[in-house]
Parts: C-alpha cells; sequence; structure tokens
C-alpha cells in the first residue's frame, strides 16, 4: 500500500497543477474575444468581473475546466439514457462496437498465435506481415471499410467493430507469439524428457507462460479498439457515438460538448484498460503469480 | 513407392484439377457485339486451358517425386506462377464469368504456391546469403499469393469496382496520379508529421530528462503518462483545427500531443534502466550529475528511447491522417482518403492507402536502421 | 598487525543498521579494523555477515550510522572524491556501448586526463592484465573471465593505492579462477598496491591474503582475524602445503564458532 501512497500524491498534485495551468490558459486563450466583445458593448469591466466571463463564454477557445465538468454532468447523469445527447447513450454505442470488434480481434489474434508458433511455414510467411503491418497506419481504412460496408447495406455497429478487430488483432497476435515462445529452453526439454506431446505441452506449459503477455497486449488492443470505433464513426455522417459527438461539436463549434466527449472517451478507455488490467490480476493470482 | 513423397497440397492440388477439368469451360463464353455482330460465342482460354491443367499436373507430380528440396521449391515456384499468370491473363475480358473450374484450378496454384513456401521453410542452408535471401523469398512469395488471389478473385467474379478494386487498377491508379499523391505526401507528411514528430518526441524527452531530476515529478509522471497512451487522444483533433486552423500547423500540433507520451514515458524509463552496480561505479569515480547521464544513463536508456521513436513513427501518421478527417486545405493524404471515398473512388483511395504504408514502413524502416546502428550493443540487435 | 606502517583503512566502532520494512537490520556492528599499507585483506563468512558492506562503507557507497571510519586519514566521501580507490563489483558491469579501451578509459574520461595520458594508461594497464590485443573488442565479445580483467584494468587505470574487490572472481569457473587469481598475485607484487577483498571461498582467502577477517551474521561483526604465516611468493601448489591447510582449518573453526551453520 505504501507504494500506492507514493504514487497518489505526486500524481493528484500534478493533476492538480494541469487544472491550476489550464484555468491560467482559458483566460489567455478566451480574452481577445471577450476583448472583442466588451469594446463593441462599450463595456471596461473591472479585472476580476472580465476573468469571470473568460471562463463562462458559451463557445469558448478553451473551456474552463469547470464548463467541462458541468456539461459532462449535465449530459451524462441529468439526462434520459436513452436521449441522444446523453453521454451515457454516445458512450454506449461506441463501447458496444469497441467490445465486439475487441473480442473478435482477440480471439483472432490468438488463433493466428497459435498458428504462427506451431506451423513453420505460418511463422516464416506471415510473421514478418504482422510485424510489418505495425509500421502502417491502419486507421487510414477506417472510412473506407464505413463506407463500402454501407453501399453493401451493412451499416452500424458491424462495419465499426471490423475497424476494432483490425486494430485490436496485431497486438494480441504479436503479443502471444511472444508468450507462447517464452518458455525456456530447459522447461521445454524437461516436458520432451516426460516424453509430453504437443498438445500436453502446449497446454500445461506454454498456454500458462504466456497469460501474462496476453493481458499486457489486450490492455494495448482495447485501447486501439477504442480508437478504432472512435475514429470509425467519423465518417458515418454521425449519427452516434462518442466520435460522432466530436465531428458534430467540430461542425457547431460548441467546443465545450467536444471537451466533455472527450473526457468521456477517457473515462470509457481508463475503464477498459482497468477492467482488463483487474482481469489480468484476477487470473494471475489464480494461477499463483506472486505480487509484484 | 520410393520414389514418391506425397504431400498433401499436392495430392488435392491434382484432385482439385480434375474436379476442374470434369466440371468444364473455366469461363462463361461471351458474345463479343462489335467484333463478330452474327453473336458467334468467344471461349475465353481456347488457346491457353490445356497449358493450364498441364503445367498444374506436371508441377504437382514431379514436386511429390525424390528430387531435392531446391529443385522440387523451383519447379513448385515456375506451376504455381505460370498457372496463377495464365489464369489472370486470360481472364481478361470476361470479367465477372468464371465458373467454378477457375476457382478450382486458383485454388490448386495456390496450394502448390503454399507448397512452395513450405518447402522453403524447411531449408536450413548453410550460407548466410541464402539464408538472408530466403528470410525475404519466404514472406515475398506470401505476399505475391495475396495480391495474385486478390486480382484473381476480385476480377474472376467480378466484385464490383467500388467495393473492392483489383491490385492492377490500384497500381494503374498509383501510376497516373504521381503528382496529386506527391503533393498529399508533402502536405500531410513532409509538413504535418516531420514537424509534429521532431517536436513532440523532442519536448517528450526533455521534459523527461528534467522530471528525473525531481523523484516527486517522476513517480507523478510516470502513471499519468502511462494512463494517457491508453486514451483515445486523436480526438484532440477538432479542437487543434479550431485553434490552429485548416493547414498542417493543426495536424503537427495533434502529433505533438500524440508523439509527447510515449516518449515521455519510455525515456522516464529509461533513465532508470541503467544497473545499480554501474551507477555504483560511477559513484567510486565521484562523477557529476551529467557526467553519469552522458556517459552511463542515456545511452543505456537508447533502447527505450527508440522504442519511443518507433510507437511514435506510426502514430505520428495516423495522428496527421486522422486529424485531416476534420478539416483540410484541399490536399492532404486524410482528406483525400475522406473525399475520394465520399465520391466513390476507391482505386484512388487503395493508392493513397499504400502510399500511407509505404511512406510507414519506410519511416519505420529509417529510425530502425539508426536504432540497429546506435543500439548496436543491445542484445536483442547483436543477438538477431 | 603490521603496526608502523600508516593506516589505509582505520575503522573503530564502526556500525551500520538498515531500516527495513521487517524492521531495523544490524548489517555491521562494533567493527574494529586497521588496514596498513600494501596489505592484502580478506573479507570472508556467509552471507549476510556484512562482508560487502563493510566494503560498501570503505568506498562510501553505504554510510555508517555509528562508530568512525578513515580511509587514507580521510573520511570515505573525501577518499571518494579524490578517486582514492578503484573498486571492482561481483560482475564485470562493463559499458557493453564501448570498446574495452574505452570502458578502461571511463574513470580517466571522467577525471578529465588528457587524451594522450588516457592513451597511455589504457595501454599500460591492459598489459598488466594481459589484455593487449583486445582493445577494440566489444565486452560481450569477450569471456567471462577476460571481461572481469578488464574490469580489474579499469580499476586500476587511474593508479589509486587501494584496491577494493567484492567477490570479483565469484561467477568464474574454478579452472579460471585459479588462473585469476595467481594474476592478481602477481600484479599486487608487482604494484604494491592494498586490497581489500570479499570472499566466500576458503581457499581463495588462504592463497591470496596477508591477513584473513572472518565475519559472521546477526549481527555483522568481525569474529576473527587470522595473520598468514605464508611466504610472499606463493605458487598455485602451496595449496597442498601442511602451513597453508593449517591457516584454512583455522578460517574454517573461526567460521564455525561464529555460528555461521548453525541457521
Amino acid at each position: 500500500m505504501d507504494s500506492f501512497r507514493d504514487k497518489l500524491i505526486p500524481v493528484t498534485s500534478i493533476l492538480a497543477g494541469v487544472v491550476v495551468l489550464w484555468y491560467v490558459f482559458a483566460v489567455i486563450l478566451n480574452a481577445p474575444f471577450q476583448r472583442d466583445l466588451d469594446r463593441r458593448a462599450n463595456e471596461t469591466p473591472a479585472l476580476s468581473e472580465f476573468i469571470g466571463k473568460t471562463l463562462s463564454q458559451p463557445k469558448p477557445t478553451l473551456p474552463a475546466p469547470h464548463q467541462v465538468a458541468v456539461n459532462f454532468f449535465e449530459n451524462t447523469f441529468l439526462r434520459p439514457i436513452n436521449s441522444n445527447r446523453s453521454l451515457v447513450y454516445n458512450a454506449w454505442v461506441t463501447l458496444s462496437s469497441t467490445l465486439l470488434g475487441f473480442a473478435f480481434g482477440t480471439a483472432l489474434g490468438i488463433i493466428i498465435a497459435v498458428g504462427i508458433v506451431h506451423v513453420a511455414t505460418l511463422d516464416r510467411s506471415l510473421m514478418p506481415w504482422i510485424i510489418a503491418s505495425q509500421t502502417i497506419p491502419i486507421l487510414a481504412v477506417a472510412p473506407m471499410i464505413i463506407v463500402v460496408l454501407a453501399a453493401i447495406g451493412i451499416t452500424g455497429l458491424i462495419p465499426k467493430a471490423m475497424i476494432s478487430t483490425y486494430l485490436s488483432f496485431f497486438p494480441v497476435t504479436v503479443g502471444m507469439v511472444k508468450g507462447l515462445r517464452s518458455p525456456e529452453i530447459m522447461h521445454l526439454d524437461l516436458m520432451h524428457t516426460y516424453n509430453a506431446s504437443g498438445a500436453q505441452t502446449f497446454w500445461k506449459l506454454r498456454v500458462p507462460a504466456s497469460v501474462p503477455f496476453l493481458f499486457t497486449s489486450m490492455k494495448v488492443a482495447v485501447a486501439a479498439s477504442l480508437v478504432g470505433a472512435i475514429v470509425g464513426e467519423l465518417p458515418t455522417g454521425a449519427v452516434a457515438g462518442i466520435g460522432a459527438k466530436l465531428l458534430a461539436g467540430a461542425y457547431y463549434s460548441q467546443s465545450i460538448d467536444i471537451w466533455s466527449a472527450l473526457v468521456a472517451g477517457s473515462v470509457v478507455a481508463a475503464l477498459l484498460v482497468m477492467v482488463v488490467g483487474i482481469a489480468g490480476r484476477i487470473v494471475d493470482r489464480a494461477m499463483g503469480g506472486r505480487p509484484a | 513407392m520410393s520414389w514418391l513423397k506425397p504431400s498433401w497440397q499436392a495430392v488435392l492440388a491434382i484432385v482439385l484439377c480434375v474436379a476442374g477439368l470434369a466440371l468444364g469451360a473455366i469461363a462463361a463464353p461471351k458474345v463479343d457485339p462489335l467484333v463478330q455482330p452474327a453473336g458467334t460465342l468467344i471461349y475465353p482460354y481456347a488457346a491457353t486451358s490445356w497449358l493450364i491443367f498441364g503445367a498444374l499436373l506436371l508441377a504437382a507430380l514431379i514436386s511429390m517425386a525424390r528430387i531435392p528440396s531446391v529443385v522440387e521449391a523451383v519447379v513448385l515456384f515456375i506451376g504455381a506462377h505460370l498457372v496463377a499468370w495464365l489464369l489472370i491473363g486470360g481472364i481478361a475480358g470476361f470479367e465477372g464469368l468464371a465458373r467454378a473450374p477457375y476457382f478450382l484450378l486458383l485454388t490448386a496454384a495456390w496450394l502448390l504456391g503454399w507448397r512452395c513456401v513450405a518447402v522453403l521453410s524447411g531449408l536450413r542452408p548453410m550460407a548466410s546469403w541464402a539464408r538472408s535471401a530466403l528470410r525475404l523469398v519466404i514472406p515475398a512469395i506470401f505476399g505475391a499469393w495475396i495480391l495474385i488471389l486478390w486480382e484473381a478473385v476480385t476480377r474472376g467474379a467480378g466484385i464490383p469496382f467500388i467495393l473492392l478494386p483489383p491490385p492492377s487498377a490500384i497500381g494503374q491508379r498509383i501510376a497516373s496520379s504521381l503528382p496529386v499523391l506527391g503533393a498529399d505526401v508533402r502536405q500531410t507528411i513532409f509538413k504535418a508529421v516531420i514537424f509534429g514528430y521532431i517536436v513532440g518526441s523532442g519536448a517528450g524527452f526533455i521534459t523527461a530528462v528534467l522530471a528525473d531530476r525531481v523523484p516527486f515529478l517522476r513517480r507523478g509522471l510516470l502513471p499519468i503518462g502511462n494512463m494517457v497512451s491508453a486514451l483515445p487522444i486523436i480526438g484532440v483533433a477538432p479542437i487543434m483545427v479550431m485553434w490552429f486552423g485548416f493547414d498542417w500547423q493543426s495536424k503537427a500540433a495533434v502529433v505533438i500531443i500524440m508523439t509527447f507520451f510515449p516518449m515521455l514515458v519510455n525515456t522516464v524509463a529509461g533513465l532508470a534502466a541503467s544497473g545499480h552496480m554501474e551507477r555504483d561505479l560511477m559513484r567510486t569515480y565521484a562523477s557529476g550529475y551529467w557526467q553519469t547521464l552522458l556517459k552511463l544513463r542515456l545511452p543505456a536508456a537508447a533502447p527505450f528511447i527508440f522504442n519511443a521513436l518507433k510507437i511514435n513513427s506510426t502514430l505520428a501518421l495516423i495522428g496527421a491522417i486522422v486529424a485531416e478527417f476534420f478539416g483540410t486545405p484541399v490536399v492532404g493524404m486524410g482528406f483525400r482518403i475522406s473525399t475520394e471515398v465520399g465520391r466513390m473512388n476507391i482505386d484512388m483511395v487503395w493508392a493513397e492507402i499504400a502510399v500511407a504504408a509505404l511512406a510507414g514502413s519506410v519511416f519505420y524502416g529509417v529510425v530502425a536502421l539508426v536504432e540497429r546502428a546506435v543500439t548496436f550493443w543491445h542484445p536483442s540487435v547483436r543477438g538477431g | 598487525m603490521t603496526g608502523t606502517s600508516p593506516a589505509v583503512v582505520a575503522a573503530s566502532r564502526l556500525g551500520l543498521t538498515f531500516q527495513t520494512n521487517d524492521g531495523p537490520v544490524q548489517a555491521l556492528s562494533n567493527v574494529d579494523l586497521t588496514i596498513g599499507k600494501g596489505e592484502f585483506v580478506s573479507f570472508i563468512g556467509p552471507s549476510g555477515c556484512g562482508k560487502t558492506t563493510l566494503l560498501r562503507v570503505i568506498a562510501d557507497l553505504e554510510k555508517p550510522t555509528s562508530g568512525t571510519i578513515s580511509v587514507n586519514g580521510m573520511t570515505p566521501e573525501q577518499a571518494r572524491e579524490k578517486r582514492a580507490y578503484g573498486y571492482v563489483f561481483q560482475a564485470a558491469a562493463l559499458f557493453p556501448w564501448r570498446t574495452i579501451e574505452r570502458n578502461v578509459g571511463l574513470p580517466l574520461e571522467i577525471m578529465g586526463l588528457s587524451k594522450a595520458e588516457q592513451a597511455e594508461r589504457i595501454k599500460r594497464t591492459l598489459d598488466l592484465v594481459n589484455l593487449s590485443g583486445f582493445e577494440k573488442k566489444y565486452p560481450w565479445q569477450l569471456s567471462g573471465g577476460m571481461q572481469q580483467r578488464a574490469s580489474i584494468a579499469r580499476a586500476l587505470a587511474f593508479d589509486a593505492d587501494l584496491l577494493l574487490m567484492d567477490e570479483p572472481f565469484g561467477a568464474l569457473d574454478e579452472i579460471v579462477r585459479d588462473h585469476l587469481n595467481e594474476q592478481l598475485l602477481e600484479l599486487w607484487g608487482r604494484t604494491n598496491k592494498t586490497i581489500c577483498f570479499v570472499t566466500h571461498s576458503i581457499p581463495e582467502a588462504v592463497y591470496l591474503s596477508t591477513r584473513i577477517v572472518v565475519m559472521s551474521p546477526r549481527p555483522g561483526r568481525v569474529s576473527d582475524i587470522i595473520e598468514s604465516t605464508l611466504p610472499k611468493e606463493r605458487p598455485l601448489d602451496i595449496r597442498e602445503t601442511p602451513e597453508f591447510l593449517a591457516i584454512a582449518a583455522r578460517v574454517r573453526d573461526g567460521l564455525r564458532a561464529g555460528h555461521s551453520y548453525d541457521d
């Protein structure tokens, strides 16, 4: 618990510093527009009043933290959940395709990794492409997948989930290949002396050894999956979802909306990574892992 | 039967070939109203069909004889690719008219190609040049077959152009729109990506070195940086567009934000990576902070820093391209992708994606080469 | 005690207590020790007896919590800042990104010597440890024994009078170890340095030392100090002589008296 306190105090003080800086920048960035307004209204407000006004513009250049917080709170808790403006509703739209894509991507990644580890041909022909494809800005295909699938009548959840699948299977494949190959030669030799079958070596040695790698890569994959779902919502003409909220906010210059959508996306991301992390820790403990 | 060593790929290829023979024509004939107004049917593969069957059967049979592996691989390579070439060449003018034997033969050729890769994977040549050649040839054949199958299936089955254009059409598109692609690359990569990458990575590095002097900052920044790298930072793109306008500056800003945190986290971790013994050693020399930093801790952190540089090379491209979805002047890779998608010019989109993929690989490759030169001493480099 | 020559290391009532999660641990308690110039002193004892900690206190890598210690008549910190000693660790701890010559030159660079002087000293010390011809090699291209020799060269490069060695040959196999022991003795004879040597091998301690400090754990303390009666000239087969065996037996008795094997 000591390490927790060791981190908690620095983290909270840095975050507090960020909030203070945010306010300072909000005043600075919003000041020109406010000065403009005041000049037109022929007003010369006192400094404190001026600062108050810069922090309460309806479409500020940089919304103040409390404006974002109020907007986030209203759109999260005060709206009916099925409302189009509810952040819970929009987050759920994004989350559902994220989860679907993540599940498929993880399954696909594991299957491909098992194939690569066990079939030499795949290892030598497919693996270089998997590694090379990580250097490619895959996200660029997102709009095309959405539009092409829409052209043949597939819309809604599935196309976004496909992008998420695509983005999340790469890290899982690479992580699982590393994990399935992580047992030491000595352990493999030990299984060999037992005359263990390939399946036995796989289930009793390779799979347990790969679990930590799996969860580490799943954390990366779930974050990538969410990004995929959000970007997948950009070209659909913005119906619902966090990406749609971002796009709508950009259209109408609703900066506060953009920021609170961003906060919502970050909350979802943090929750997803946390859930995967906790699941990983539970599995690790069940397998008798040492607490790190 | 000691002269025979059957492989399931070759056997299955022969079975498919025979089935193809039994099912008749490779593709449906079509009436060419211009050439023959009377309406005589033109049959595809009139001249080549026996060559196709013959080459397939021959290659499959020879491959199962007891011959050296290298010869077997060469026979399979020639057989599989000759058949694929004839099939694709013959379908020209008959797009969408392919019948079952076409796909059976394609599958058979692909099986021979697979067998070829399997034989090559089994080779363990002594010479190091042969090993490195194999390391390139095997994935190259695999990649080529993805293109072959893509080309053959889209054209044979006549998949609508706007769904999935064949690679040949994409290639033509690239060749015919080089100026446009060049302008997009200049706008997106040479302006936004490079600038953002350098500033973002540099700022992350400097922040990390500064934070490293204050343990309080280091303890706080590390968890924050780790958490931020999981967040969908790409979402700041609309804000940056509002702040910095439509031109490349707003994209560079997105890239800076996206590349800052991976560099921060990796450098902080890297600076902590030097061993206790090495640091004690520097202490016994009464070495100052900067000397220890320059002579021990930065070199030890180099693998971490390069890891961040590699991650950032991909992130920078993604950041710049996706940020352009939110608005650009009428040039840029992301702009081109989103508008051409809207116009259903899918081949142009693929052309742009191919260019982006190439740019990404080159960018990554350059960073990886520099890494090999700088961290030559690290086990992961000298071992491989 | 060799008495008359000035003390290189002088410790009196030295104590060091670590604060750990399981409460305080007394790593050193009431250590009284004087090491004269030119001596070869071994510290031997089971793990946890504080022999490495004592070496680290001399090197100013740990601060004592009680008692006093001086190195060359100064505090350890002043001695460190004057670069009064070379330290050899359990592992070679060579920097993998530097060639052997640049590794040996590392302390010289830090001390700001001229390029010419650096080159001259690197050559001399590499000769001393029989590593000439390997200047341009990287550490990972050498065997474990050669790496450890390079790290000894690095400690010798700046000509400090005191050499602190913390189980330098612990990770090497016995054949290499014998060889390096022989070379170390020869080097000591030629350079007249003072050497403090931590080990857990009885034959090694007896073969090398003019004096053997036996230590025991919980709390870490000096339980016996044995003067060697062996001549300065020591071929390897001296280890079969009755004199050698008698000293070894005394060391073993000393270790046993410290109850080191009870737990």
